[in-house]
This record gives C-alpha cells, structure tokens and sequence, in this order.
C-alpha cells in the first residue's frame, strides 16, 4: 500500500481546518471590532 | 492573572500577542511540517507514515489542553469570578474542538495503513471522541446560556465536570491493552529515535501558538460583541 496519500491526506486536513479556524476567528474579530468602533464615533 | 481581570488592560496585552503568536506559530509549523515531511527518515516499521506523527500528536496535546484550559477558566469563574473567565472558555472551545477532531481524523488516517482499520472502537480513540462530543456540548451551552443573559456558571460547571475524561484519555492505553500503542512520549524522556523526533517540537508549539492566536482573535471578538450589545442596551433605555 502506498504510504504517501495517508501523509498527504492527513496534513491536508490539519491545514485545512486550522486555515479555516483562523479565518473564522480573524474573520469574526475583524467584525466585531468595526462594528465597536463605529458605534464609538 | 487578576492583573487581567480590566478588559482594557487585557486588550492592550493581547493586540500586539495576536499577530505575535500568528506569525511565530506559522513559522514553527510550517518548518516543522517540511522538516518532518523531507528531512527525516522513514520508520524501520511504519515506513513514510510515521511521517503523521507530527500533526497528529500536537492535535492531541491541543484537543486535551484545551480542555484544561476550560476547566482552568470555570475554576477561575466559579471561585474567584473572574469576569474574562466565560469568555476565555468560550473562546477556547472551537479551537479545542477542531484540534480534536483533527486529532481523531489524522489517526484515522494514520490506522488504515499501518493498524488495517479506520476506527477500532479502542479505549483511546473512544474517550477522544467522548472530549469531542463534549466540546460540542459545551459550545451549545455556552451560546445558549449568553442568549439568555447568564453568567455561564452552568457552562461552567459543565466545563469542571467534563475534564474528568482527561485522565481517562491520558490513562487509556494502561488501563485497557486494546489497539492503540502505549505511551511513547513522556515528560521524562521518549522511545522515538532522536533522527525522528527532532520536528516534533516544532510543530507542538507552532499549533500551540495559532491555537493561542485563534482564542486571543475570539476573545477580542466576544469584547466588541459585548461592548455593542451594551452600547443598543443603554441606546433603547435612553
């Protein structure tokens, strides 16, 4: 059996879902921290 | 850590810490992620799947930490009432949640070729699907219980109550002899060859410092969310 797309597979999703965490996070943040600012002006 | 109980003083700490963390622990793990796909030798008995180690064990250690770190903010909560403490938990569950998901699918992965089976229903990868679930459950409460303007000590107490699977995680592979191997990297010392293992550290804190990054960005985002809901509050009333 060749290893290589188990390894492929396997850092693809820990990439992929930390991308996605990140983006999520950054994404929510970014938000909320505009709709602070614009309430303070 | 009371010193941070000022949201303001908080912030000013965890701005300049956000892109900190972001930008070390990307450096960290993606070195560690090209150095453990390129620079290191295959296993004498897994061959090249060994290579899944250096995610997989830091997804590990991030699912279970932060679980403990949940814990470590309803402790605060309850006891000391500390007023970042819900919302460090609340910030602290998706991350975990993700970690540990990711933890269950690359040994999933990692099983298929070197046990024959995606899922074996084995004490450790039971007990690390029950943290999964309880993560779920706490995201759920958590929402729930700030929708209706609680305090979140009953996500809380869920968080405490939940951290007894730790020990049962950590303890699995001696209590029950099932698939999963034994424990091959200590505190005191591993049974890996150093030739392996050298990347290992640098993706356990490259991991370690985006799962930082991703519950600082939350925790910013409950802050601003609150400061807004206080601002319509007192708008309504006025």
């Amino acid at each position: 059996m060749n290893p290589w797309p188990f390894v492929i597979a396997a850092y693809s999703v820990i990439v992929g879902l930390t991308a996605v965490l990140l983006g999520w996070a950054y994404a929510s943040m970014l938000r909320a921290e505009a709709a602070a600012d614009k309430l303070r002006k | 850590m009371h010193a941070l109980a000022n949201p303001a003083r908080f912030l000013r700490i965890a701005r300049p810490a956000t892109m900190w963390l972001l930008l070390i622990g990307l450096v960290l793990a993606v070195g560690g992620m090209a150095a453990g796909l390129t620079l290191t030798p295959p296993d004498y008995l897994q061959g090249e799947t060994v290579r899944i180690l250096y995610i997989h064990v830091p997804a590990a250690w991030l699912g279970m930490a932060g679980w403990l770190g949940i814990a470590a903010t309803s402790v605060s909560q309850l006891v000391w009432r500390h007023p970042l403490a819900a919302v460090a938990g609340r910030a602290t569950a998706p991350a975990g949640a993700i970690f540990a998901a990711t933890c269950l699918i690359t040994g999933s992965i990692w099983g298929r070729p070197t046990w024959g089976t995606w899922w074996e229903w084995d004490g450790r990868l039971t007990s690390m699907l029950v943290l999964f679930f309880l993560y779920l459950g706490y995201i759920a409460l958590g929402a729930a219980e700030r929708e209706r303007g609680g305090e979140g000590r009953i996500t809380a107490i869920y968080g405490l109550v939940g951290a007894i699977n730790l020990p049962v995680i950590h303890y699995s592979v001696l209590w029950w002899r099932t698939l999963h191997q034994g424990e091959s990297i200590g505190l005191t010392g591993s049974s890996i060859d150093n030739s392996i293992l050298w990347p290992l550290p640098l993706t356990m804190m490259g991991f370690t410092c985006l799962f930082g990054a991703a519950v600082l960005m939350r925790m910013r985002a409950e802050l601003a969310d609150a400061k807004v809901e206080a601002r319509r509050r007192r708008m309504t009333q006025a």
